[in-house]
């Protein structure tokens, strides 16, 4: 191998990607774009949902109740309608989220002990919004109930001359306490996700790209006709980008902690050594896509029929555990994957290699198997 | 003679792709500092044997051998002795002129000690002394072939293969770049080149005529048109000779097929 030979392109590749403003500005805005959005927008959490209190009862009661969802932080009152159509109106325009219709008598039936219903309208098409909503509202009216039935015990007990002024309701109190993430925040389990994301577009992209573009404009002929050993032409093509990619990498973490507030419990440079092993199957992977595409166009569709399904299968925004168990064994052979459970665990767990070291091992041998099978496919002959 | 008086030999030399045959049974020898020209319509099979010989294609039979050189079993050593343009220009425009040979000159590891002197070598062949600086896209035509040709041989390989080198470049670069050639050839390089300009078969000393991927004529272009010369054609020139040969081929294949 000469170093050289691996040097002069090198030197050529990044005086090419940085002189060119769109190349330059294709490295690090679409990322930085990318990961605000995912960091402002992709967010799954429920909070001040609009609600349309519907209330045939108009009594102490039912406002002591529509008081309990106004003072939890997930829904807002916007609008009281006085009939089901406005209310109805209201559902179809999307106006409101959800609606609560609270029936006559619901005081009387409450006063006199007598079981009583409310009812709840969600609008369902999206069905985790609708799904997490209707938790939280049987959450507050069990809340709301249980404290009814605490007050009626009471004055019961009064009435027969007990001497207890107020007791406490048996039950079994849940404690709940959240690890890794105990806010509760998607964003939390996004961001380490979009690393990988990123960085696999970034790297796999400017690689297929670099080397597509020289067969199109046809220096690539005159490459091979070069003493070049394919093995520097591949190093030379790809090193520029992982330093790239790398460097993507580091700004989102530092972005992340900054902006985003994400937790990074883990070890950087854990997280530097698993990005540099997964690096050698993006990399490879946008050889393989250079071998088989002539002209830019084939290779950007080649790299998003990779990245598609591989996107779809890493766990980033759907879990594995909730995929149909055929499914599951496909995943097993992406290793987005298992970069993805790497990041999620340094950034949220701070998980250390005694835990992650399978995901390693699964990372190194892909990069392994892949970069080979790449450079066995990468000849220096046209036919 | 010295083992190297034939710098290019071809010995019976097939390539196929599928059934289409692109070089059927070639057989010739280019000799030391000779200016070989290659020509034929498109499609003759011309791009394809010097992409053998460049080794950028393995042969489907035949021998070919370049500067000593097995094209089949020693295609980095034969990178190593030859230069090569295309007629596709072959640089990279978003560099400079002097980016772009020292790029080469990196690649094809000319020795340090020469390299200043392999630079100012290519720009005053190019004549581009003046625009070391300019970014290579905004040269005329003409400029950036001379660039090209300037640095497909930083390295001083012994044959340089040009394959339709002027094409797309106007008459007075054309003759521009054939003085190059002369001056190369002059200083012991050999010359393969291929063309379908035939005022341009004038300037080589041979000539091969190839027509759907055999070799159908060869010799100096004094020689093939002296075979022409007749009462009616006193003074046959280069593209009479290539119509005539091309016809005659023509009426041979349709005879022999009735």
């Amino acid at each position: 191998m000469n170093f050289e030979r691996i040097r002069e392109i090198i030197v050529k590749e990044l005086r090419q990607s940085f002189r060119e403003p769109r190349t330059r500005a294709l490295m690090f805005i679409p990322p930085i774009i990318q990961f605000l959005v995912f960091g402002f927008v992709v967010n799954l959490d429920v909070e001040r949902s609009k609600l349309a209190w519907y209330d045939q009862d108009n009594s102490p009661a039912s406002r002591e109740l529509r008081a309990s969802f106004e003072s939890s932080e997930y829904f807002i009152v916007t609008n009281t309608p006085s009939n089901p159509a406005e209310l109805q109106d209201l559902m179809d325009r999307e106006s409101v989220h959800s609606g609560v219709v609270v029936p006559p008598g619901f005081a009387e039936d409450l006063a006199r002990g007598r079981s009583t219903r409310i009812q709840m309208l969600v609008e369902g098409t999206n069905s985790n919004t609708a799904s997490i909503l209707v938790n939280y509202a049987s959450d507050i009216v069990r809340t709301y109930s249980s404290g009814r039935m605490v007050d009626l015990i009471t004055q019961k007990r009064m009435a027969r001359g007990g001497q207890i002024a107020k007791m406490q309701a048996p039950g079994i109190d849940l404690q709940q306490r959240v690890w890794f993430n105990p806010e509760l925040k998607s964003r939390n389990y996004f961001i380490p996700g979009v690393a990988v994301n990123i960085i696999t577009i970034v790297t796999l992209m400017l690689t297929a790209m670099a080397i597509v573009r020289e067969k199109e404009i046809g220096t690539m002929e005159q490459l091979m006709v070069t003493p070049i050993k394919p093995i520097e032409l591949m190093l030379g093509k790809t090193l520029p980008f992982a330093v790239v990619g790398l460097f993507d990498l580091t700004l989102i973490v530092i972005l992340g902690i900054l902006v985003f507030r994400i937790p990074f419990a883990g070890n950087a440079f854990l997280l530097l050594g698993a990005s540099i092993l997964f690096l050698f199957t993006t990399l490879g992977v946008g050889i393989l896509i250079s071998t088989v595409s002539n002209t830019q166009q084939q290779a950007n569709l080649s790299t998003f029929f990779f990245f598609q399904p591989a996107f779809m299968l890493s766990g980033f925004a759907f879990p594995i555990r909730s995929m149909p168990e055929p499914v599951q064994w496909l995943t097993m052979v992406n290793p987005l994957r298992y970069f993805v459970e790497i990041c999620r665990g340094v950034f949220l767990k701070g998980s250390g290699f005694d835990v992650l070291w399978p995901q390693f091992a699964a990372l190194a041998v892909f990069g392994f198997c892949i970069i080979t099978f790449s450079a066995l496919r990468f000849h220096k002959r046209l036919d | 003679m010295t083992p190297h008086e034939n710098t290019v030999i071809i010995d019976k030399l097939v390539k196929r792709f599928g059934d289409f045959v692109a070089v059927d049974d070639v057989s010739l020898t280019v000799k030391r500092g000779e200016i070989f020209g290659f020509l034929g319509p498109n499609g003759a099979g011309k791009s394809t044997t010097i992409r053998i010989l460049c080794a950028l294609l393995a042969p489907t039979s035949g021998v070919a051998t370049v500067a000593g050189y097995d094209v089949a079993r020693e295609p980095e050593a034969v990178k190593l002795h030859i230069g090569y343009m295309s007629q596709k220009f072959s640089l990279y425009d978003d560099l400079t002129v002097g980016e772009n040979i020292e790029f080469f000159s990196g690649i094809y590891g000319v020795p340090r000690d020469i390299r200043d002197e392999r630079r100012a070598y290519a720009l005053r062949m190019a004549g581009l002394e003046e625009k070391e600086q300019t970014k290579t896209s905004l040269l005329a035509g003409g400029w950036k072939q001379r660039l090209a040709l300037g640095c497909a041989i930083l390295h001083q390989p012994p044959v340089v293969f040009l394959d339709e080198p002027t094409s797309g470049v106007d008459p007075l670069a054309r003759r521009a770049f054939w003085d190059l050639i002369n001056e190369l050839s002059h200083a012991g390089h050999t010359v393969f080149v291929t063309t379908h300009y035939m005022e341009e078969a004038e300037y080589c000393h041979r000539v091969a005529l190839m027509y759907r991927g055999r070799v159908i004529s060869l010799g100096t272009p004094h020689d093939l048109r002296k075979q022409l010369r007749s009462d009616t054609l006193p003074e046959p020139t280069m593209e009479d000779v290539f119509v005539s040969m091309i016809e005659r081929e023509d009426a041979a294949l349709a005879g022999g097929k009735s």
